[in-house]
């Protein structure tokens, strides 16, 4: 990085940390929080899609849909979150190379399950072995996107549906008297009015994604947990910067961006609420209203 | 070896009763249900006592909380947001690291020798962090509660004469707790799943002793087929959390038992957006 580094050994003091702490591996562990907040930038809109679909289908008029809606909406009350991180990335991996397998070598006549193996034809393989590593790296960065978008759409589906019911039904009946249909009223009616009665669920969702962010460590994704034990663990003279473990210190600053993102996330979410609560009829819209 | 064979080898292996080895070949699904269902026991065993003691210490963190002077009131606070602000995950790497950091041969505190080789062993150390974790989560549920008790029961305590310890005692802290339990059971279910976490973050699992999960993983690893382990270890998790909430419920009737039948509340379980 600087000129300066290029002999550690005779670097003292400050000028040794400052070397220290640009070294190229602590640039992958400055990216690697790029990586987190893509995550978290990329889940939570997926998420929440995932979750709008689901509280759709929990109130759909066709049985089976609704079925399934509550039963994604309910899943995430019994199980442990981290069930679903370690399972649904093996699971989706395994179900897209099984439907490539089906399509592109429908003349392979062995099991796919041999044993403890899960053999499908090269073709059909997920990236294909051929392929570079940054598409194997972003491959199982698409994986632990989806896993984390099932888990918080079925989160965020429960906020939604509750918030879905909360808006009042006079405003239902008066737009159905006014004859609107059903999908009009839904979506006129309800949805701009449902957000103010999310915002506080979906804001917790948001500071719980936050939190469960560093998961990604599980799905093997080079994340900061990584680079934190791969570059706090202690170093002999053989590397060009030796130190004991300090891992201790790498973790406590881990700790303190996420005080930071969170103490962060609730003052803006705070502020929204203050925002969206503008001509509603809620007690702060109401208090609101009052002031202006 | 027959079901119940395996039942009587493996049942107890998560607390280290049973043969050294895991099975490793010609995996039945009776040896993952047991093995699962043995590793369960440690986090029943994680949850039970950091809710127990969880719930003391958060009492106190609440009081603490809603004590005026800022001497009392600050530590409490920064307490909850360090610990509410924060993933578990990261608590749990972090105390790991700084048990091991201890002296390997104990502290000498005032004549008294404490051991400390046990706080790096999941059993003791990341009980210790899930305590603190539940504490912070719990003291924010019950201050939230304690500042939503109605100011008429006070103001009717005071009309009574009943004040200082005693109105705390039998006015204010039962009506928090009454109006906290919902909120709290979410807790205790979220608590318990968060345990699933432990051997996961820093704590190894000595001599392959591990929790629900650790096996489930161990299996899925071994069969590469997620779609037996992990829904077992579901199944096993689903089980459980009813039986919190119907230990829960049972509590929840019995604080609201002075309560007219229309308007005792009822125990909803929400989701995770509490936490």
């Amino acid at each position: 990085m600087f000129a300066n580094c290029a002999d550690p050994d005779s670097l003292q003091g400050l000028a040794w940390l400052a070397c220290y702490l640009t070294t190229g591996k602590h640039m992958l562990f400055y990216r690697s929080f790029g990586t987190v907040l893509a995550l978290l930038v990329i889940t939570a809109p997926v998420a929440l899609a995932f979750g709008f679909g689901g509280a759709m289908a929990a109130r759909a008029r066709f049985a089976p849909l609704r079925a399934f809606g509550k039963l994604y909406t309910a899943m995430v009350r019994g199980v442990p979150d981290i069930i679903f991180f370690l399972f649904v990335p093996l699971a989706l991996d395994q179900g897209f190379e099984w439907l490539r397998h089906k399509v592109k070598c429908p003349d392979w006549d062995e099991p796919i399950r041999q044993g403890a193996d899960f053999i499908v034809c090269q073709a059909a393989k997920l990236p294909l072995n051929s392929d570079p590593q940054w598409v194997h790296e972003t491959y199982g960065f698409f994986l632990a996107v989806l896993a984390f978008a099932v888990v918080f759409g079925a989160f965020a589906a429960n906020v939604l549906s509750g918030a879905m019911n909360a808006v009042p039904h006079a405003q239902m009946e008066t737009a159905a008297a006014y004859g609107l249909t059903p999908r009009k009223s839904f979506w006129r009616i309800m949805v701009p009015q449902m957000w103010i009665y999310a915002l506080p669920g979906l804001g917790n969702l948001w500071l719980i994604l936050i939190k469960a962010s560093p998961l990604l460590f599980l799905l093997g994704v080079e994340d900061i947990v990584y680079w934190a034990r791969e570059l706090g663990g202690a170093k002999t003279s053989q590397y060009s910067y030796p130190h004991p473990d300090w891992r201790l210190w790498y973790f406590l600053g881990l700790l303190v961006f996420y005080l930071a993102l969170t103490g962060l996330s609730e003052r803006v979410l705070g502020r929204l609420t203050r925002r969206l609560s503008r001509g509603q009829a809620t007690a702060l819209g109401a208090q609101m209203g009052r002031d202006t | 070896m027959s079901c119940a064979e395996t039942f009587m080898t493996y049942a107890l292996r998560a607390i280290g009763i049973g043969p050294r080895g895991l099975p490793k070949v010609d995996i039945t699904l009776c040896d993952q249900v047991v093995l699962i269902g043995s590793g369960m026991l440690w986090n029943l065993y994680f949850a039970v006592l950091a809710l127990l003691v969880g719930f003391m210490f958060a009492n106190g963190l609440a009081f603490a909380k809603g004590a005026p002077s800022p001497l009392v009131r600050k530590p409490a606070q920064w307490f909850i947001f360090l610990f509410r602000g924060s993933p578990l995950f990261i608590q749990f790497f972090l105390a790991y690291e700084l048990f091991v950091m201890l002296p390997r041969d104990g502290i000498n505190l005032l004549g008294l020798h404490l051991p400390t080789g046990n706080f790096t062993r999941a059993w003791l150390g990341a009980l210790i962090v899930l305590i603190l974790n539940t504490s912070a989560y719990s003291a924010e549920i019950f201050y939230g509660a304690m500042r939503a008790v109605p100011k008429g029961d006070l103001e009717a305590a005071d009309a009574y004469g009943i004040t200082g310890w005693a109105r705390f005692r039998r006015i204010t802290w039962p009506t928090t707790l009454r109006l906290a339990w919902p909120a709290y059971t979410n807790e205790a279910i979220f608590l318990f799943h968060a345990t699933a976490l432990v051997f996961f973050s820093g704590f190894p699992a000595w001599q392959q002793k591990g929790d629900a999960l650790y096996y489930a993983s161990y299996f899925a690893e071994r069969t590469f087929n997620p779609f037996v382990a992990y829904p077992v270890a579901a199944g096993f998790f689903i089980l459980v959390t009813l039986c919190i909430i119907g230990v829960f419920g049972l509590v929840n009737r019995r604080l609201n038992r002075h309560l007219p039948q229309q308007s005792r509340t009822r125990l909803r379980v929400r989701p995770k957006v509490i936490r």
